[in-house]
């Protein structure tokens, strides 16, 4: 377990250092600098400027002052926010996208559960009917579509909910709904897979002939057995949840770090796309590591060790 | 005969020898033989969901790519003062098909405001620069599949390669290998493309396209590494090693033709997600950039005028739903297709 669990960290340091590496090179490919209005200024504020931002250096020596910085939390300075440091602009974004990430992903998983649960229990009815067609269109309508009509429809026609802005519990209901949509469907696609296997296996015949109650054999024997492999769907549920919140936050004007990274893209503030990238890269590389751990712990037939696959 | 409860005396008499020509012949096959690709279509005829899928794939692929043939109107020809006109279909009386609009409150035929002729009409009506939305629509559809059709190709190629490769050789250039494709899916993937795009810098088709397969082709590597791990010990390619095959050779013409079905279906579930990241790029600004469009700008112009305009925004959305729903039920039904063990 120790060395499995050390190897892995290992995997993620290397990871996450190509990922900074390859961004770092990509983005010095790229033209641009932090001037503003560059025809403007005499040489020596630029030569100023630049050295403000340690671009008066040789690439390699940026390169290993990039690096180093990775390792004491600085992520460089915005090159839009001419003096925030990156890592403080993310740290001060992180707040709405976790929220608005958990409960997405709370909802998601909880209504996709009983969605897959009742689509496998009623199986070839017009239960399971639905519950496929609900899920299959969460998969095909891309949750920028999903969050325009949400916006439109339930915020600006009907007035349930306000229509953009991050200023209490009720602002983060459309935004969750419109993200909540495609963990939804993966997890309700998954459980009905799942379950429709699990229920006709030889120990739910075993609990039915002991008479158990329906209730009883779903929630005990086959929701249970179904929930385990589960756990590797988070990891994919989080990736796509970081892909949502990009679009979903810029249309609600939700002010998380997806909303920034759009930004960023448009203005072409590197230090902070790389930033960005490196931050989403930790996050799910963790979550993918913590996914294995638990997974290995609640499922006894998975061993984890240090060789083979 | 004791033990004969009933005393039926049988005695050898009693039987006959049967003509073995009159009767039926017993070793005739008498379904006729199908290829596994005549199996497939047939079990993929019988699920409705989709044969009907695979339908309008064909109609959207046949609009899409034939649709100019018929519909002679330039996408990206401007009329600015027939802007933002809304469908109108000569003869049809259905409010949102009759060029009317709802304009705070009152009924207005928007044609005779901006003082169009009786000859002019739109199908799909017009966008914010008087461009004809039907033929933009059938032009960014193609657009969007040829990006995504291209990068599955892309994808295609280098995952099976990939996986083949990883596969065969086993040991250290498989774990090797292995660690790769670790590393790589660990990064979230639009990251990458977003990465891509931007250092591509010249935004359009190629940087979408080199973007998506760089990415992409992780899973169908992953897919076909486990089939040739599982088929490399198997009888028929010890046999074809016996007889002196050389390796390319066995991996063309005995794993490739094992590992078809999982690739197609794999496939299936690619272009959908090509489609919609080439959209969700294009969306957010770092995708094809005007005077051409994709499904992702139509609905990103769309948009901005979807409070009063609605059906700007709703047909390219409709467009971009439709195609990835027939993808991916199509891709269901191959998957039930394919898999032996569902066979009825």
């Amino acid at each position: 377990m120790r060395k499995y669990l050390l190897k892995r960290i290992f995997y993620l340091f290397l990871t996450l250092f190509i990922v900074a590496t390859a961004t770092f090179f990509l983005m010095k490919l790229m033209p641009g600098t932090p001037l503003q209005n560059e025809a403007k200024l005499t040489a020596s504020e630029k030569a100023s400027i630049l050295a403000q931002y340690g671009l008066d250096k040789p690439v390699w020596l940026q390169y290993f002052i990039y690096i180093g910085g990775i390792f004491k939390g600085s992520l460089g300075l915005s090159f839009q926010f001419s003096d925030q440091a990156v890592s403080y602009l993310i740290g001060s974004r992180m707040g709405p996208s976790m929220q608005l990430g958990g409960q997405a992903m709370v909802v998601g998983v909880i209504f996709g559960i009983i969605l897959g649960a009742v689509g496998a229990i009623r199986k070839d009815t017009w239960a399971d009917r639905l519950a496929t067609v609900l899920s299959i269109l969460g998969i095909a309508v891309p949750s920028f579509v999903l969050a325009i009509l949400l916006q439109y429809y339930l915020g600006l026609k009907l007035g349930w909910f306000p229509v953009a802005g991050w200023e209490g519990f009720a602002y983060t209901i459309l935004p969750t709904l419109a993200l909540a949509a495609s963990p939804l469907a993966e997890t309700a696609r998954f459980i009905r897979t799942d379950m429709v296997d699990v229920l006709s296996s030889d120990y739910i015949e075993l609990a039915k002939a002991k008479g158990l109650s329906k209730f009883g054999i779903v929630y005990h024997h086959a929701l249970r057995n179904s929930l385990i492999p589960m756990v590797t769907l988070i990891g994919p549920l989080a990736a796509a949840l970081m892909t949502g919140s990009m679009v979903v936050e810029n249309i609600f004007s939700v002010p998380g770090i997806g909303e920034q990274f759009v930004k960023s893209i448009l203005v072409n503030d590197y230090p902070t796309i790389m930033g960005v990238t490196i931050f989403y890269s930790a996050l799910l590389c963790l979550l993918l590591l913590l996914t294995d751990i638990v997974y290995g712990i609640i499922d006894p037939r998975i061993r984890l060790s240090g060789n083979g696959d | 005969m004791v033990d004969n409860p009933n005393n039926i005396e049988i005695k050898p008499g009693d039987f006959e020898p049967l003509d073995k020509q009159a009767g039926p012949d017993n070793e005739k096959i008498a379904a006729p033989s199908l290829t596994f690709g005549q199996d497939v279509w047939r079990r993929l005829k019988s699920n409705k969901t989709a044969f009907t899928s695979f339908i309008i794939l064909i109609l959207l692929f046949l609009m899409a790519f034939g649709g100019q043939a018929i519909y002679h109107q330039n996408p990206n020809d401007q009329e600015p003062k027939y802007a933002n006109l809304p469908p109108k279909i000569p003869g049809v009386g259905i409010h949102g098909l009759n060029g009317h609009i709802n304009q705070g409150g009152t009924d207005v035929d928007a044609y005779k405001a901006a003082g169009a002729g009786s000859d002019v009409h739109y199908t799909l009506g017009t966008d914010y620069l008087g461009r004809d939305l039907l033929a933009r629509i059938m032009y960014g559809t193609r657009v969007s599949l040829e990006i995504a059709l291209i990068a599955t190709l892309i994808d295609l190629t280098i995952g099976v390669g990939f996986g083949i490769l990883s596969g065969w050789m086993g040991g250290r250039v498989d774990m090797f290998m292995q660690r790769i494709i670790e590393i790589l899916s660990s990064i979230p993937s639009l990251v990458v493309m977003v990465l891509m795009a931007t250092a591509f810098q010249k935004t359009g088709m190629a940087s979408i396209i080199a973007a998506l397969a760089i990415i992409n082709w992780t899973t169908m590597a992953r897919l076909t590494r486990a089939q040739t791990l599982q088929m490399k010990n198997q009888d028929f390619i010890l046999a074809a090693r016996t007889l002196g095959e050389s390796a390319p050779k066995i991996a063309w013409k005995h794993l490739l033709p094992n590992l078809s079905s999982v690739i197609i279906i794999q496939t299936m579930f690619t272009i959908p997600n090509a489609i919609f990241f080439e959209a969700f790029l294009s969306y957010i600004g770092i995708g094809i950039s005007s005077p051409q469009a994709s499904l992702g700008t139509l609905i990103s112009d769309g948009q901005k005028n979807f409070q009063f305009l609605p059906y700007q925004m709703w047909y390219p959305a409709i467009v971009l739903i439709v195609l990835m729903l027939a993808f991916n039920l199509l891709g269901d039904g191959m998957r039930d297709a394919f898999d032996p063990k569902s066979k009825r």
